[in-house]
């Protein structure tokens, strides 16, 4: 009898689910929004690994002045390749394409989103755009080395083979805004009945801004990368100074979409986190609505700061300072949530898990992260610590540190949910602890580097800067070990954990309410939200 | 069980479509706006070879097509009313118009480009680097760029519109699922509406 009813449970979840097709082709083909966020998380993991080991090599190549293990010209394809996918392929997708996807039409009581067969199509662009990038190291003239911004005029300059890189990020972000359009339609118009705006989960919400700035900046850069194909293939002119164009124009045109970008990044990560401080304090979240009235002024504000990318590329003094502040206002709303995360925490019931760790650690390299952009953002600092490692030391705090650690709490959050197993707590917190370590003896050595001037994108180095170098490599080791370590845990639990609960943390968001893992269609019958009910109401 | 299923993945939302549609069209323009950027930078900076560069297009071919865009607008927002009137043959006879006068606009384009290829005037072209300004040059690349991806745009509107009328023919999309006919008709007037703005930055602005 319970056998029976067990296996019955098992039949018509998503994963053992048999549809039209078998195997593999039930997966790569299926519509069903569960499926397809795990198609990204494989794929976007993949690619990680991919962004890591090529990271890894440029480390170690920076073990000690002079050439280690590549030549220059190796080094610069390496970096050019390495922020390409990481940015492209891994931090842009990340939340929004696994978690949003899975999570995001049961967390507002629907069945799927509004347009199935367009999010399919989503991912298969991403795979297009995958393989058009990579095909660019193994055709042609070598890998491009322009750096992942393909700044003009060297991206129609150089010899390597620039166009399927640059077309492959073209498609990947047509993918991107195929996925924020269809979270929009699906946010308004599938609802649970009672879910109100106000009672939208904030992991929804920071979905929500994300959208939007994914449909409204994406096709300035789609339009800036057509251009610089067109300058390559039939010499248009627009950025070439040779024939009348401004170069500084293809950096103010690249920045109004990419700028806004790392809010494409950091929002989700911050509405993952937004979920997983209130379930382990057990508390209702401090300041539902402040956090949302941030998430919407980053999402607006962040549009307007581009500027501060070109300080010292050419600009009026008069641009420079509304930039710079700008640059300032827009930390605001970002230190708003750090003090709405914090007051959560305060007197909640905090029960000390995996993902409170990662939780907790992103808030720390997050405002690390985050001041020392202020640095960047302050015109005459700025001048001194310009592409320089301090810059590189910036973002990975922000994007890496901030989105990879978000992403790191998001999945061993939700994990029991996805894979309706639990993984071991024990090897997840000692993966936890290295990665935490090895992250901080990684960058925060290239801080301390860039104050004393050491310029980023080179292969080499003066003696002075070698002290440095050897402890970021070695906290390069380090990363990759406890990176090993959460993987294989994760891989292994997957198959072979205990069995997970329907709501193993005791979470109020609808998500916990189905089965671990959950149906087909996720709701016996639609969910209706009273009205006392909320996201977040613990007593 | 399976009959309820089923008829949920049936399931159909008409203003769902829709708000899809007008979002993706907000992204069509904000892709030509980082062109307009462009253009309105660089006439700034050279407004006399922008001139100059004006005059050497055809403005009677030009204001021809925006006529015929401008009607194949009407005749393709007919199509929605009288399928709402139930009047199949008219709509399919509609949309036909418009897929055939969006033909005639890239015909027209062609031996517009074709005329300015044999003048030595391309992308690129030997001619155009040694005889004109750099302020023309910019021009004619801008020129080439906005109204080639412009004419992409009406070509991918034609298949949309070729998908409707197979649509229409099969009743697959009737007076009570109209939702495909009118995004093809929204993307039309789309395509039509940028048009609008081709015509005078280009040909008409002296």
């Amino acid at each position: 009898m319970n056998m029976q009813s067990e296996h019955l449970a098992n039949a018509s979840n998503y994963l053992t689910y048999k549809g039209k097709h078998r195997g593999l082709l039930g997966w790569i083909l299926s519509t069903d929004h569960k499926r397809i966020g795990l198609l990204y998380l494989y794929s976007i993991l993949t690619m990680f690994s991919v962004g890591v080991l090529l990271g890894l090599a440029m480390k170690l190549e920076l073990l000690a002045p002079g050439k280690t293990i590549m030549e220059a010209q190796t080094y610069n394809s390496t970096f050019t390749v390495h922020g390409v996918i990481m940015i492209f392929m891994v931090v842009i997708p990340g939340l929004p394409a696994v978690f949003g996807n899975f999570l995001m039409p049961i967390m507002i009581g629907a069945k799927d989103v509004a347009f199935p067969k367009l999010n399919l199509l989503s991912w298969w662009l991403y795979v297009a755009g995958v393989f058009l990038v990579l095909g660019a190291l193994f055709f042609g003239n070598g890998a491009p080395d322009t750096g992942w911004t393909f700044y003009a005029p060297y991206s129609f300059k150089t010899g390597t083979n620039l166009l399927p890189a640059v077309f492959g990020a073209f498609v990947l972000g047509f993918s991107s805004i195929l996925t924020g359009l269809n979270f929009l339609v699906t946010i308004h118009r599938m609802r649970c009945p009672g879910l109100k705006w106000t009672k939208l989960p904030l992991f929804v919400w920071t979905l929500y801004g994300t959208a939007w700035i994914q449909l409204l900046a994406t096709p300035v850069v789609g339009i800036t990368l057509v251009l610089i194909a067109l300058e390559r293939i039939f010499g248009v002119g627009v950025f070439d100074p040779a024939l009348g164009g401004d170069p500084i124009l293809y950096q103010h045109l690249f920045w109004i979409y990419s700028h806004p970008a790392v809010y494409i990044m950091i929002l989700p990560a911050m509405g993952a986190v937004s979920e997983i401080i209130p379930t382990f304090s057990q508390k209702q979240v401090f300041g539902y609505k402040a956090i949302i009235a941030s998430t919407m002024a980053i999402a607006f504000v962040g549009y307007l700061v581009w500027g501060h990318h070109m300080f010292t590329a050419g600009m009026s003094g008069t641009a420079q300072y509304y930039f710079s502040l700008l640059t300032f206002i827009v930390a605001i709303p970002s230190a708003i949530k750090v003090f709405n995360w914090i007051s959560t925490m305060y007197k909640g019931s905090i029960n000390v898990q995996t993902p409170l760790y990662w939780a907790a650690s992103f808030i720390f390299v997050f405002m690390v992260g985050g001041l020392s952009g202020l640095v960047l953002g302050s015109l005459a600092t700025d001048v001194h610590v310009h592409d320089t490692a301090f810059v590189v030391a910036h973002f990975h705090y922000i994007v890496f540190g901030g989105t990879g650690f978000a992403f790191m709490a998001a999945i061993h959050y939700w994990f029991p949910k996805i894979f309706g197993r639990m993984y071991d707590k024990g090897w997840a917190n000692a993966g936890w602890l290295i990665f935490f370590i090895g992250f901080l003896a990684l960058y925060t050595p290239m801080f301390y580097l860039g104050m004393m001037g050491m310029p980023r994108r080179y292969y080499d180095y003066m003696k002075e800067f070698h002290g440095g170098n050897i402890l970021s490599t070695f906290g390069s080791w380090v990363l990759a070990t406890g990176l090993i370590i959460i993987i294989i845990n994760l891989v292994r639990s997957a198959q072979k954990g205990v069995p997970a609960e329907a709501n193993p943390w005791n979470g109020k968001t609808l998500e916990w309410t189905v089965s671990s893992p959950p149906s087909l269609e996720n709701f016996d019958e639609t969910p209706v939200i009273a009205e006392n009910d909320g996201p977040y109401n613990y007593k | 069980m399976e009959n309820t299923l089923h008829q949920e993945h049936e399931h159909y939302d008409a203003e769902a479509s829709k708000i899809g549609m007008w979002l993706f069209i907000f992204t069509e323009l904000l892709l030509f706006g980082g062109l307009f950027i462009v253009y309105s930078v660089y006439r700034f900076l050279n407004p006399e070879a922008f001139h100059l560069a004006a005059e050497e297009l055809n403005t009677t071919i030009g204001a021809i097509n925006t006529v015929i865009l401008l009607v194949s607008s009407m005749t393709i927002a007919m199509s929605t009313s009288t399928l709402q009137m139930r009047k199949k043959g008219a709509t399919l006879f509609l949309l036909g118009v418009t897929v055939v006068l969006g033909l005639v606009f890239l015909v027209n384009k062609y031996f517009e480009w074709g005329a300015k290829f044999e003048h030595g005037i391309w992308p690129g072209s030997e001619h155009l680097k040694t005889a004109f300004s750099q302020g023309e040059i910019l021009f004619f690349g801008l020129y080439y760029v906005m109204t080639g991806l412009h004419a992409l745009h009406i070509i991918i509107g034609l298949i949309i519109i070729f998908f409707a009328i197979h649509r229409v023919n099969r009743g697959t999309v009737n007076e009570n699922r109209a939702a495909l006919l009118e995004n093809a008709g929204l993307y039309w007037h789309l395509v039509d509406l940028i048009w609008i703005f081709l015509f005078p930055l280009f040909y008409l602005i002296h």
